[in-house]
């Protein structure tokens, strides 16, 4: 295993080939404090410099790339999202965090919440920024947009208030484009069928007894505003929040609203109370 | 050499849709008595190459108006008993595509039996515009291709009762089919590549190699499938491991010849028409070539393929008759120069014994569909057989 570290200007530090629980992981770190997991959306961490450093203001934000994204290796038989959410259960043991702060976006957040309905021990706060994952509609409805049925202008005509904000695919060097290429590989391994969600996880989400916040950008066609109501309701007392002027991805779109959202959220009493009586 | 007709039995009566022939376009399209007679027709014509002493080959694709068939299996189940002496070929099945190899093991001893033992079994990933119609997941699908080969042979040779198979994509209890197939140990198992990386696996396995208008560049498939035999088996691999396919057109005139050459030519132009997401689902091609067409970004580049003189021919244009013939794609004119162009391009490929031709695709009619195969079949067939050294299997036979 070859490790390599690359610390950038903005004090992040960009970890590659490290070893957690079995599998080769690209590592981000930034930041010191309380632990804050960031679990990126289907397009990888691509565009969440922002996000990450807004974060950082507030503890130390770990950001793996999930395995099979970025320089992450992906083991042979991982398959499902399952996985993935028993890995960093996993990931969260190796490196003996506690307190943590889990945010999921997208993708992410669908990992995120099949990882808190399976255990929430070293969790205090869990934000799902605009989450895939759960069924809603009858068998003819597609909740989500379908990704694959449509070229990558109209997927972002859909995911953003304001196209302009996606980041340049046509524009990266040729390292980058193939991790973009790989993400995509590795999404559609873990996202095809059933796509985008498990059947199971909404009679499940009740399992999630920790402070829930779900916040959704209000111009959201990928997946609706409508369906986060529904994935909240599933959630005991999950807080829902609507960010204005933003799509898809609000880490990417309005990164410090996100974080002022996520952060007032995880600072106010009644459960700052709750958490505090976990640990 | 054996000779294969092959049609994809297309319904060119919708292919004024400009933007996508496939997985998208309604099937408000489809007037049921025009396929039905389409589909007559395209049998018909099978019927005439089984009584002139050429062999068969059928497909199937889905939810398109380039390929009628939608079970190569159902068209074999016809020809099994209305065909005498033809090899039927399916090329292919596509194994990746399809959620069940158990059905594909049984339907195919089924058409063993019948024709007795007249089936070669052609297995394809499936083509990546198919993948969400089958809905199958786009990764992995080499790994799938290759389990269910696995399980289908063992399907077919296990005679002494059931099997379990606990696999990493197939699950069976009590495998066990009826009928076995005719032939020992199993049919001939045909295989597609158009890479020199996917050769050796096939080679390894002693299966027919197929490619498919690969052209000039044929030579370096056969020469990699060659290696790779010679390495595994420590003999040279025979011509009858090889096959081509390409478009042809036979007449008594070449003016007569060129103008149906144009009609099958449609087959290249009409068969990338489809709607751009669907071209490459991701994990279908390679993250290397994945990350090439993000850098297109949605347009569509060249196929630039080389002519035997060393011109290079953009077949994603729309490359004339001439251009085919030089790029090695296609055979066409007199029987004289069918058979010259044929003999020409044998030669350069490094041999092979099985050719499959498309000598009927997009609106060729029935007459000239059936001249041209009558032509082909009483003055070209017979000097091919000389040609590959073997004999030839005469109408009569």
């Amino acid at each position: 295993v070859v490790q390599a570290a690359v610390i950038s200007r903005d004090g992040a530090v960009r970890r590659s080939g490290i070893d957690i629980a079995g599998v080769e992981l690209e590592l981000r770190e930034q930041g010191g404090g309380r632990p804050i997991l960031f679990l990126h959306p289907g397009i990888g961490l691509l565009g969440s410099e922002p996000v990450l450093a807004a974060l950082a203001r507030h503890g130390r934000v770990l950001a793996p790339s999930h395995p099979g994204f970025g320089a992450s290796a992906l083991p042979a038989d991982f398959r499902t999202v399952d996985d993935r959410a028993y890995f960093y259960l996993d990931f969260l043991d190796a490196l003996d965090l506690r307190n943590v702060v889990l945010v999921g976006a997208g993708f992410g957040g669908w990992i995120a919440a099949e990882l808190a309905i399976k255990s929430t021990e070293r969790l205090s706060h869990l934000a799902l920024v605009d989450p895939v994952g759960i069924k809603v509609g009858d068998r003819e409805s597609r909740d989500i947009v379908d990704i694959y049925a449509h070229t990558a202008d109209q997927v972002a005509a859909l995911a953003f208030h304001a196209p302009a904000r996606r980041p340049d695919i046509a524009g990266l060097d040729d390292a980058a484009l193939r991790e973009v290429a790989r993400n995509r590989e590795s999404l559609a391994l873990f996202a095809w069928s059933p796509y985008m969600h498990d059947p199971r996880l909404r009679r499940r989400l009740h399992r999630i007894r920790i402070p829930t916040l779900l916040v959704w950008g209000e111009s959201d066609r990928i997946v609706t505003p409508d369906y986060g109501r529904a994935f909240a309701a599933g959630i005991p007392g999950a807080r829902f929040a609507v960010l204005a002027e933003v799509g898809h991805y609000p880490h990417i779109e309005q990164p410090e609203a996100l974080v002022q959202e996520i952060a007032g959220f995880v600072a106010a009493p009644a459960e700052g109370i709750r958490a505090a009586a976990r640990n | 050499m054996r000779i294969y007709h092959f049609t994809e039995q297309a319904y060119p009566e919708a292919w004024s849709e400009p933007s996508s022939l496939r997985v998208t376009l309604p099937n408000s399209h489809c007037d049921p008595v025009v396929a039905a007679d389409l589909f007559h027709r395209y049998h018909d014509e099978w019927m005439l190459a089984d009584e002139l002493g050429l062999d068969i080959m059928v497909n199937e694709h889905h939810a398109t108006a380039t390929c009628m068939s939608a079970s190569a299996n159902v068209t074999l189940g016809i020809l099994a008993r209305t065909t005498k002496r033809a090899r039927l070929l399916a090329l292919g099945i596509p194994l990746a595509n399809r959620p069940d190899p158990l059905r594909i093991a049984e339907e195919l001893s089924m058409v063993d039996v019948i024709s007795r033992g007249r089936l070669e079994m052609g297995f394809v990933k499936g083509v990546p515009y198919e993948v969400p119609v089958a809905n199958s997941n786009p990764v992995r699908m080499m790994d799938r291709l290759w389990e269910a080969h696995d399980f289908i042979l063992k399907a077919m040779t296990t005679q002494d009762g059931p099997f379990n198979w606990e696999g990493e994509y197939f699950h069976y209890r009590n495998v066990n089919i009826w009928p076995r197939p005719w032939q020992q140990p199993h049919p001939p198992v045909w295989i597609t590549a158009t890479s020199l990386t996917s050769a050796a696996p096939i080679a390894e396995r002693g299966h027919v190699l197929a490619t498919f208008l690969t052209g000039y560049r044929t030579r370096d498939l056969f020469q990699r499938y060659a290696e790779a035999w010679r390495a595994a088996r420590h003999s040279a691999a025979p011509a009858d491991r090889f096959a081509y396919l390409a478009l042809a057109a036979t007449a008594s005139t070449e003016q007569e010849a060129f103008r149906r050459a144009a009609e099958v030519a449609r087959y290249v132009t009409t068969t990338g028409i489809v709607a751009e997401p669907f071209r490459s689902p991701p994990g279908y091609a390679s993250v290397e070539d994945n990350a090439k067409l993000l850098r297109q970004a949605g347009r569509k580049g060249p196929r630039m393929v080389p002519t035997r003189d060393g011109r290079m021919v953009n077949i994603a244009g729309e490359p004339s008759v001439r251009d085919l013939i030089d790029a090695g794609l296609m055979f066409a004119g007199t029987p004289d120069q069918v058979y010259r162009q044929i003999a020409e391009f044998h030669e350069a490929s490094g041999g092979f014994g099985n050719l499959l031709l498309m000598m009927q695709a997009g609106r060729l009619g029935h007459a000239d569909t059936v001249d041209s195969l009558t032509l082909f079949g009483k003055e070209v067939l017979p000097r091919l057989a000389v040609l590959s050294g073997e004999a030839a299997e005469s109408a009569a036979a």
